[in-house]
């Protein structure tokens, strides 16, 4: 059931490997790069397997949109590789897990949905959130960060019940048709996961910066410009869902923050260190944080934007401790309207 | 008011003497599932010196005398079980003397944790002591007394009866002495060299006399602190992984724990490494030697650390942990009882596998877990059973595993630590009889009349 729309002989046919050339953290001469990638595709074993940071990153590098990363999930999967400890794995599926404990809610539109960050929920405030409703929890989970644990078959298994219980629990009756995603995972899920396994979504994804980009248009008048450069943390889920990164620049444009140039930003960014912390490569880690914060700093940003919650709580003590001041976009758009 | 309370009024004046129903119904008990006994008089004395006098009037009197400090012991070792006097400490909470530069303090015995934690990062910020996972009410002098442990345990030098450097003491026999180095000099800075009698009052349950004063050692407080926590399913590699550990001499603090609660930590095992440094560079460091040291393991992804975000260290951070403090209330009714079990390190994959035979016998939960003491020259392992004191059935199931725990400690090779009199009298069975006669005619030397807190340490 739900299998992974992949086609084989686009990658047969495909000169550039961009999907591993453009990888920041596998570094591959083009034939090696080819060669392994061809065992991937057949099943084999591959050093890809084991090297993969799980950035989400070749989602995006693929020029055909072949999903190389959905791919790269499924061998590990299908071979036993473990990117993180076992226990580490096992006890995320249980903590993760649905629990049916969905408390019914009046809800009208616009309906949030906050993922597994209900403790986020303070955040949610103010007038750019006004008349928003939102839920969230175990049972409206996404689930797709066990793309970093080599267990798509764990969103598979799950995915489905998620979006059955969003609809008949909050969509439904709320009467909504539209779903803005409090976590871009969600978005990344519904936009870009469902479709790759055949999963209907019947509601139409909303991206939050979308939502909150359309909201400051409206409250406009109130912004009083920031006049400050700011490094944006571009977390894995958005490369799932690239089309939606203009939004940063637009919302920047509204609240007079600048997006300064940068070596690690856009289809370079950096992760933020959590995956490859869980995959015990902490050598890895320091370098991608000292990396990424120092080239922030080189870039005059005076704070760092967040979009993923936990990139946030992962990324903020280094950001302190480079002199800039951590925040989620959210936040940043309640500055420039005073709040 | 009879002449006994009379008597008492006039030594430590009447408002801290009482004989009410209530007062004495709140002395007569403790958090566990010991059965409570009605005290005759509590008693709380300002100084020494009316200690010696309340000492003395026992004597005359043939009445029973109980110390107490936080009273949180669990087992009923404050539970007057003869009746007669608690003499609870608490108004004797000052703290003397602080000397930076031989880091020791010296405190009257009801001083408390908090109070004295509290008045270091006030007035002594550099230095800290070693702090037991207790409420912070427990007494210094109590937690020493029950060789009681914390989270400077495991590097600076073992239980804190081993930071003791000096003992305030009024004899079951009424004479007042002192201890350590405060003997013949001014100083509180040590119990060597002189022949060590400390040892008298420490693990005797208030057998042999009340304490009054306490030298205890105190630390550095490193600027630096972080926490890693490495998680297995794998209860036999649990030893070598501390060994591990322990082997790098950078660890503060180091647990071990392994509870069916929360759901997505049931069977899992969690060690938790607490690093302190005095700069960035330093913390760096001692986490990289830690993970170093456990590379073996974690690269078969069998078992491995747990990222953890700062955001989300917290509690592990703090001292004392609440982890355990938390866990005490999820049966809610306010019932909570362990037993602590002093026992070889490499024993604890069989006290893990016991505990939870145990409770699945008695249907009822569990926080299992271990301190490793004095760079693993031993280790605290606790079975807790929290319980509900509304619920007897519950009350009886958690007794009855009480028990069976004691019984299973000894066998394992572990011994009950502060154990009430059941688990006292488990010990002295199996104590070469040499050792208790020796315990039984020191007990008499010191406490002729056998008035101090009878019916513990008792052979009969």
């Amino acid at each position: 059931m739900h299998e992974l729309k992949f086609d084989p002989e686009i990658c047969k046919s495909c000169t550039s490997c961009d999907c591993i050339m453009k990888c920041q953290y596998i570094d591959l001469e083009s034939d090696q790069a080819k060669s392994e990638h061809a065992k991937l595709v057949a099943g084999e074993d591959s050093s890809i397997l084991h090297d993969c940071v799980t950035c989400y990153a070749c989602e995006e590098y693929c020029p055909f949109g072949n999903h190389p990363f959905y791919l790269i999930v499924e061998r590990q999967e299908q071979r036993g590789v473990h990117p993180a400890p076992k226990p580490l794995e096992e006890s995320q599926v249980i903590m993760m897990g649905p629990k049916g404990r969905i408390k019914p809610k009046e809800l009208s539109p616009p309906v949030m949905n906050m993922c597994f960050f209900t403790v986020m929920n303070g955040g949610i405030r103010g007038s750019l959130f006004e008349g928003v409703s939102k839920f969230g929890g175990s049972d409206v989970f996404c689930n797709l960060m066990f793309l970093h644990f080599a267990r798509n078959s764990t969103i598979r298994q799950r995915l489905p019940l998620m979006i059955e219980n969003i609809m008949k629990n909050f969509l439904e009756p709320a009467g909504a048709k539209e779903l803005i995603c409090y976590h871009d995972e969600c978005y990344g899920t519904y936009t870009s996961w469902a479709p790759a396994f055949g999963i209907d979504v019947p509601f139409k994804p909303v991206h939050l910066f979308d939502f909150i980009y359309n909201r400051l248009v409206e409250l406009k008048e109130n912004i009083k410009p920031l006049g400050i450069k700011v490094a944006y943390q571009r977390p894995c889920s958005n490369r799932l869902c690239p089309q939606t990164d203009h939004f940063v620049d637009d919302i920047f444009s509204l609240i007079g923050a600048e997006r300064p140039k940068r070596e690690f930003e856009y289809e370079n960014a950096l992760c933020c260190g959590g995956v490859p912390e869980a995959q015990q490569r902490f050598e890895l880690t320091e370098e991608i944080q000292h990396k990424n914060v120092e080239d922030m700093k080189a870039s005059g940003a005076a704070y760092c934007v967040f979009n993923c919650p936990f990139c946030f709580w992962t990324l903020s003590e280094p950001v302190l401790k480079a002199g800039l001041i951590p925040i989620m976009m959210s936040d940043l758009c309640l500055m420039a309207l005073g709040e | 008011m009879d002449k006994i309370t009379e008597r008492l009024a006039e030594i430590v004046g009447k408002d801290y003497v009482s004989t009410s129903a209530e007062e004495r119904f709140i002395y007569s008990r403790d958090q566990g599932v010991q059965q409570p006994h009605m005290p005759d008089y509590v008693v709380l004395p300002d100084n020494a010196r009316q200690v010696q006098e309340i000492i003395h009037l026992a004597n005359n009197d043939s009445i029973p005398v109980v110390p107490m400090g936080g009273g949180l012991v669990l087992s009923g070792l404050t539970i007057p079980l003869a009746g007669g006097i608690v003499l609870d400490m608490k108004r004797m909470n000052r703290i003397l003397e602080v000397n930076e530069s031989s880091h020791y303090a010296v405190v009257e015995a009801g001083t408390s944790q908090g109070m004295l934690d509290a008045y270091l990062k006030k007035h002594h910020p550099r230095l800290k002591h070693s702090l037991p996972d207790a409420p912070p009410a427990a007494t210094i002098a109590g937690n020493i007394a029950i060789h009681g442990s914390g989270h400077l345990s495991q590097s600076e030098g073992g239980f804190h009866s081993e930071m003791v450097t000096g003992l305030e003491v009024v004899l079951g026999s009424g004479e007042m002495v002192k201890l350590g180095s405060c003997s013949t000099v001014p100083g509180w800075f040590s119990r060597a060299p002189l022949p060590d009698l400390a040892g008298l009052f420490l693990g005797w349950n208030g057998t042999t006399g009340v304490i009054t004063k306490v030298g205890i050692k105190l630390f550095p407080r490193p600027r630096f602190h972080d926490v890693l926590i490495y998680m297995t399913e794998d209860i036999d590699i649990a030893p070598d992984i501390l060994f591990r550990i322990i082997e790098t001499e950078v660890a503060e603090d180091i647990n071990y724990a392994l509870s069916p609660k929360p759901d997505y930590l049931n069977g899992f095992q969690m060690i938790v490494i607490n690093l302190v440094a005095n700069t960035e560079i330093e913390l760096n460091m001692k986490k990289k030697i830690i993970r170093d040291a456990l590379y073996d393991y974690y690269k078969t992804k069998e078992s491995g650390f747990m990222p953890l975000p700062p955001a989300m260290k917290g509690d592990f951070l703090e001292a004392p942990q609440k982890a355990l403090s938390k866990f005490a209330d999820v049966k809610k009714g306010g019932g909570f009882e362990y037993v602590g079990a002093i026992m070889p390190v490499e024993k604890i994959p069989d006290a893990c596998r016991e505990g939870v035979r145990i409770t699945d016998r008695y249907g009822i939960t569990y926080s299992l877990g271990a301190r490793i003491i004095g760079r693993g020259h031993s280790a605290m392992f606790f079975f807790a059973y929290p319980f509900n004191r509304a619920d007897t059935q519950d009350i009886e199931k958690v007794s009855h595993a009480l028990e069976d725990t004691n019984a299973a400690a000894l066998k394992l090779g572990g011994i009950p630590w502060k154990t009430e009199v059941s688990g006292q009298k488990l010990i002295l069975e199996q104590m070469e009889p040499q050792t208790s006669s020796l315990m039984m005619k020191i007990k008499s030397l010191l406490d002729p009349n056998g008035i101090m807190n009878p019916g513990n340490w008792e052979v009969k």
